[in-house]
């Protein structure tokens, strides 16, 4: 099992002609994912990848069974992408974009929460649930089929953890890129919990960065739900306090947003935090042993 | 971005938001002038001169090696030009600015609205913000202004407020006049209240802002809400719709090195520590900061080379690490997934030669596609760059270096 996507997953790309678009398609497709076509508004009707082009998200729900979209527009379109599929039907709305206003997001949340999806990103790095889908921008090669599930803010970092996992010999059953910006679709802690709820998934690596309240909320909710062991991690402990460091939601606005906190709360909370992001792996190589 | 209060200013008043009224000024002539301008506008003597830095506390702020306050009031125009020439050209330190504190460039000649009247004047505090755990803004506010919120937040929680603001109905008249309520204000200060707090959340919507702050709000002596400070950050995401706030962008106000790297698109926050770093990605070069901490050494920079560590960047990268002399050593983490590491080991290597005489030690992690083939590159160069794969082996690189 997995969460979110599997080998079923009927996956679009929408901005698919462009450049990013294409190369993260083959990407995607030369990994096995079940890529069923895209969406370039205009240019419906064409072949693109060998994949149907549509013009809109509805068609291509309607023509080739869409369940599950991956957003490559620009920034000032990306909003209306995300609103685009989700009045369409879509399940799963996976936004790589980088740079959407804020307020864009905010209305985009608003606007969501009459349908039956789950948006991850915006500013993220997809999902991948290893040897059956892969639904972003990740290298595909560093992950391995198995039991860990893994959440985290940023693109990099979690291929650094995956690496380790993986070389340990400790497979994902899915990896979740939720993205480094203010306001995202899916939280660490909603996250967590459909990690928790997947019957496959053992363990679960939780990597957060400074700014926000969301590695504390998740933290919570471990406490009082969680049933498996929780590695966690936050960036940024070296970060002065209101600096942007790269992503625009990683920023230490008070006392309750800085990597200390965030760790304290989540010891707390019975989450094995570790201090370095070398020893991410490790750490729950020695936890699952010990269980 | 952040702005200068005298901008911000200038922004509130066009979406009719009251403000302190004032005139801007780079010299001491033209300090004088706008003295008398505010003198001719206000019908007052006296005016208020207030150093132009993107950093709060100014009041409390001494201009380096001098007596002088960041913000003082003067009784008369002559006066107002001779504050203004012991503030501009002057650095500024303010419990906001660190020791170093900030060049002034500019004064901020504005009216003394502390003029005695019928009422007693009195100070609010007044924020907008986006509330990211419930995916609102906020609108923060309390009776205790002219203060630090964060110590109010710490001394009186009860008394700080706040009014949520939904994104489908924007904010509502009762919630305006709420506010006013809570403030305790009637009569002609609660309907301007309400006319304020409408006008400056047009604002902070219209504008596409991150963050308003106006502390503090003020209740003169004749019952008028004005903005006497504010603070304003507009989200850098959203300037391609407001071109004409790139021209409020003041390049003195931000690290020169800064500067540099954004030319090369490199998103680099400059630090007090002795390694550097360049990496890619913003969160493993969080992380890579914080190895570098456990490894008994501190950051000098964050520096996140994006998507593309080609021979360019990373050159662009090692040239403004090193313009800056207390890094004793580089850290370069890569994990290449697209992007592959033979070349950037390449580009490493052909940066390094280019530039010469580097004189720190070098440490290359790359890790990801084609590591090893990397490794070997850098290994066979002949530079005195040191290699790792893995993480843990670099932190152990750049504690041996350090010791060295």
């Amino acid at each position: 099992m997995s969460i979110l996507v599997n080998k079923d997953s009927r996956v679009i790309v929408q901005g698919f002609t462009g450049n990013e678009g294409t190369f993260h398609a083959q990407q995607m497709i030369e990994y096995g994912t079940n890529v069923v076509g895209g969406v370039t508004p205009g240019k419906g009707g064409s072949l693109h990848l060998d994949r149907p082009v549509y013009n809109t998200v509805k068609d291509a729900v309607n023509e080739a069974g869409a369940n599950v979209s991956i957003i490559f527009v620009p920034p000032a379109f990306a909003a209306d992408a995300i609103m685009e599929a989700a009045e369409a039907g879509i399940k799963v709305i996976v936004c790589i974009t980088e740079g959407i206003p804020t307020k864009d997001m905010v209305t985009v949340r608003e606007y969501i929460k009459g349908y039956n999806c789950t948006l991850i990103g915006p500013n993220c790095p997809g999902i991948i649930t290893p040897g059956e889908a892969k639904i972003g921008i990740m290298p595909g090669f560093i992950f391995k089929k198995g039991s860990i599930g893994v959440v985290s803010k940023s693109g990099t970092l979690t291929y650094e953890a995956v690496d380790q996992l993986t070389k340990l010999g400790l497979g994902q059953s899915t990896a979740i890129g939720i993205g480094g910006d203010p306001i995202i679709g899916t939280t660490t802690k909603e996250a967590v919990e459909f990690f928790m709820n997947d019957p496959e998934t053992e363990g679960i690596v939780m990597i957060g960065e400074i700014g926000g309240g969301m590695e504390a909320e998740a933290a919570r909710w471990i406490k009082e739900h969680g049933t498996k062991p929780v590695v966690g991690f936050i960036a940024g402990q070296t970060a002065p306090p209101g600096r942007r460091m790269g992503h625009a939601g990683a920023i230490v606005g008070g006392k309750d947003d800085t990597a200390e906190a965030k760790m304290a709360i989540m010891r707390e909370c019975g989450i094995h935090v570790v201090e370095s992001p070398a020893e991410i792996g490790k750490k729950m190589f020695e936890v699952l042993g010990s269980k | 971005m952040n702005i200068h209060e005298y901008q911000a200013k200038e922004i509130l008043k066009k979406y009719g938001v009251a403000v302190q009224g004032g005139f801007v000024a780079e010299t001491q002539e033209q300090a004088i002038e706008a003295a008398q301008k505010v003198k001719e506008e206000f019908q007052s003597d006296w005016c208020v001169v207030k150093a132009q830095i993107h950093a709060g506390g100014r009041g409390k702020g001494k201009i380096q090696g001098t007596e002088q306050r960041g913000v003082q009031v003067a009784k008369n125009p002559e006066m107002a030009g001779e504050i203004a020439k012991n503030m501009l050209g002057g650095t500024l330190v303010t419990i906001q600015t660190g020791a170093a504190g900030k060049l002034v460039n500019k004064v901020l000649v504005a009216q003394d609205v502390f003029y005695p009247g019928a009422s007693e004047p009195k100070e609010y505090y007044m924020s907008v913000l986006l509330d990211r755990t419930k995916k609102q803004n906020v609108i923060i506010y309390t009776t205790e202004g002219g203060m630090d919120i964060e110590e109010v937040a710490e001394t009186h929680p009860e008394k700080i407020h706040r009014e949520w603001v939904s994104p489908t109905t924007g904010l509502q008249p009762f919630q305006a006049r709420k506010i006013a309520f809570n403030l305790g204000l009637e009569g002609k200060a609660f309907k301007e209240m309400v006319a304020f707090v409408s006008a400056l959340y047009r604002a902070y919507e219209e504008t596409d802002s991150a963050m308003f702050e106006i502390n503090p709000v003020l209740k003169t002596s004749d019952d008028r809400i004005i903005a006497v400070d504010a603070k304003v950050n507009l989200d850098d995401n959203a300037l391609y719709r407001h071109k004409d706030f790139l021209e409020l962008r003041d390049l003195a106000e931000e690290d020169p090195t800064e500067v540099e790297a954004g030319k090369y698109n490199l998103n680099y926050v400059k630090l007090d520590g002795n390694v550097g770093c360049m990496v890619n990605g913003a969160g493993l070069a969080m992380a890579t900061m914080d190895i570098i901490k456990l490894s008994g050494g501190e950051p000098a920079n964050f520096l996140d080379v994006g998507g593309t560590a080609n021979a360019e960047t990373v050159e662009a990268g090692f040239r403004i690490i090193m313009s800056d002399p207390n890094v004793k050593a580089i850290l370069i983490n890569i994990f290449g997934g697209i992007v592959r590491c033979d070349r950037v080991a390449n580009g490493v290597v052909e940066a390094y030669k280019k530039i010469g005489d580097v004189k720190i030690p070098i440490i290359v992690r790359l890790q990801g596609t084609n590591a090893e083939e990397a490794k070997r590159i850098i290994d066979e160069s002949g530079l005195k760059v040191y290699s790792a794969i893995a993480l843990a082996e670099a932190a152990s690189l750049v504690e041996q270096v350090l010791k060295a």
